[in-house]
């Protein structure tokens, strides 16, 4: 097969997967949150509530698109496009068996760190070209939220990475079946507990959504959006989701290996391991949006900078001096 | 000719093009956009020769940091978005020129004079390569640049800081 059919087979089927993924995810946040605080919508309506976002979806796309006067024009439309982008490139390093992967780079995980920072440029041009005040008061509030948890989010991975001496998500995944035990378990726990957190506070989700807060900036950043642009923000939120618990899985969890199963079966089973690891991380995200309340700002600047980020690089002076010593 | 190399020279004109709207577009914004755009396309050139580490470390400093950062300064300081008179003389554009072509042509002197027509061809990526490298042969260099930058960091808190004395102890 020539490298462009490949290549034209591959984006197929990341263009199929990463929708029904986020499908998913939507149906298990909304589902979780009916189930945490009694909301009869999402429980009984329709098939059971199961029809709930394949309604919300349908909503959108039949919506008028409304572009405001003062708005410049192609940024405006043009920024839901680079956080879609973003999210759709993490799936290249997502593997769900060790051939099953759309391309196992040899710098993984550093990739998906620079591809994931490419949709603060969306965020930010989506609220500085929506002429609101709610609009910028978001994205300026994403840009700071955003900056200051990369940070902790690159520093966390980078234990990982002197851990495992590879960057390659397979490679990760090898190294943690060699050792018996994933890295969880093995030492890397605090960059695990490091890593949820900057990844919730990167997808903006509860309690670190200061930049859509709904009761102080209407939707933030996406107030002026609407129909199939607003969808499009929605959609790379719950892609987003759905992508930082697999990476999450893979590099802390042991991807998809499972302990006692036959490793030359791997091709079968493993999709199906990797795929319930991430939904187990996915369900502790809803547990933790339904149940926390939204940080004040300076708190969440406080997080990063004071407590997050020292105790990260904590991390990687320990992991350094173990892996000298053993 | 082949596929890479229409690629390679589909690339070199969408850089050239969008080099040129970052110089001469009047919003600062649309600038920063078209920047980014120029970026981009530096990175898969890298890409395309076999750099990947040097077109991630350019997406992730200058696309996911410099420009963020750029992006962030121009929302929060009020700057002026549009064509502003003062800097807009025509004098200066005769140095500009000679200035931009000087720069150009030294570099494509230093160039041939270095390469001329060799073709240089890497081993696989050379990531593991460039990390020993920078950490045995050039460890002195990489060191003092880590002191400019801790330099330039605590330039930058001191510069922003208030002085002590003049905080209105009220406001804390």
């Amino acid at each position: 097969m020539s490298f462009s059919t490949e290549l034209l087979i591959k984006v197929g089927i990341v263009l199929a997967i990463a929708p029904a993924m986020a499908l998913a995810c939507t149906l298990l946040d909304v589902k979780g949150s009916a189930w945490m605080q009694r909301r009869p919508g999402p429980l009984h309506v329709g098939l059971r509530g199961f029809i709930f976002p394949l309604a919300a979806a349908t909503k959108y796309l039949q919506k008028e698109t409304i572009i405001p006067d003062e708005v410049d024009e192609p940024v405006f439309k043009w920024a839901p496009a680079w956080v879609i982008a973003a999210v759709m490139g993490l799936f290249t390093i997502i593997p769900l068996s060790p051939t099953l992967i759309v391309r196992d780079l040899e710098l993984g995980v550093f990739f998906l760190l620079a591809i994931s920072s490419i949709s603060t440029i969306g965020v930010l041009t989506a609220g500085w070209s929506s002429a609101n005040k709610f609009s910028l008061m978001g994205g300026l509030r994403a840009a700071g939220q955003l900056i200051a948890y990369e940070l902790p989010l690159i520093l966390s991975v980078v234990g990982v990475v002197i851990q495992a001496e590879t960057m390659s998500t397979v490679g990760i995944v090898e190294k943690q079946i060699e050792f018996g035990f994933p890295f969880i378990i093995a030492g890397q726990g605090l960059a695990f507990a490091i890593f949820m957190i900057a990844a919730t506070a990167e997808m903006m989700r509860t309690p670190f959504d200061m930049p859509i807060g709904e009761s102080e900036l209407v939707m933030g950043f996406m107030t002026e959006y609407s129909g199939i642009r607003f969808l499009i923000f929605y959609i790379s939120e719950y892609i987003n989701l759905f992508v930082m618990c697999a990476i999450a899985a893979t590099i802390f969890l042991g991807g998809y290996h499972f302990p006692f199963l036959p490793t030359e079966w791997v091709n079968f089973y493993g999709p199906l391991v990797m795929l319930g690891k991430t939904f187990g991380l996915v369900f502790l995200l809803v547990v933790v949006r339904w149940s926390f309340p939204r940080f004040r700002e300076d708190q969440l600047q406080t997080l990063a900078w004071k407590v997050l980020i020292p105790l990260s690089l904590l991390n990687i002076m320990a992991t350094s001096i173990m892996k000298v010593v053993f | 000719m082949e596929t890479l190399d229409i690629i390679s020279y589909f690339l070199l004109l969408v850089l050239l093009l969008s080099g040129i709207k970052v110089v001469t577009t009047s919003n600062v914004i649309h600038a920063a956009i078209f920047l980014v755009f120029t970026l981009a396309t530096t990175a898969i050139l890298f890409i395309l020769l076999a750099a990947e580490f040097v077109a991630l470390v350019l997406i992730l400093v200058y696309i996911g940091a410099v420009i963020v950062l750029f992006l962030f300064g121009v929302m929060i300081t009020r700057a002026p978005l549009g064509p502003n008179a003062e800097l807009d003389n025509d004098k200066n554009k005769i140095f500009a020129a000679l200035l931009s072509l000087s720069i150009f042509g030294i570099f494509t002197f230093i160039l041939i004079q270095t390469f001329d027509s060799t073709v240089v061809i890497s081993e696989g990526t050379s990531t593991k390569l460039l990390g020993e490298i920078l950490l045995s042969r050039f460890v002195f260099p990489f060191e003092l640049v880590s002191f400019v930058l801790l330099g330039a960091l605590i330039g930058g808190i001191t510069l922003a800081r208030k002085d002590n004395a003049l905080i209105d102890e009220d406001q804390i």
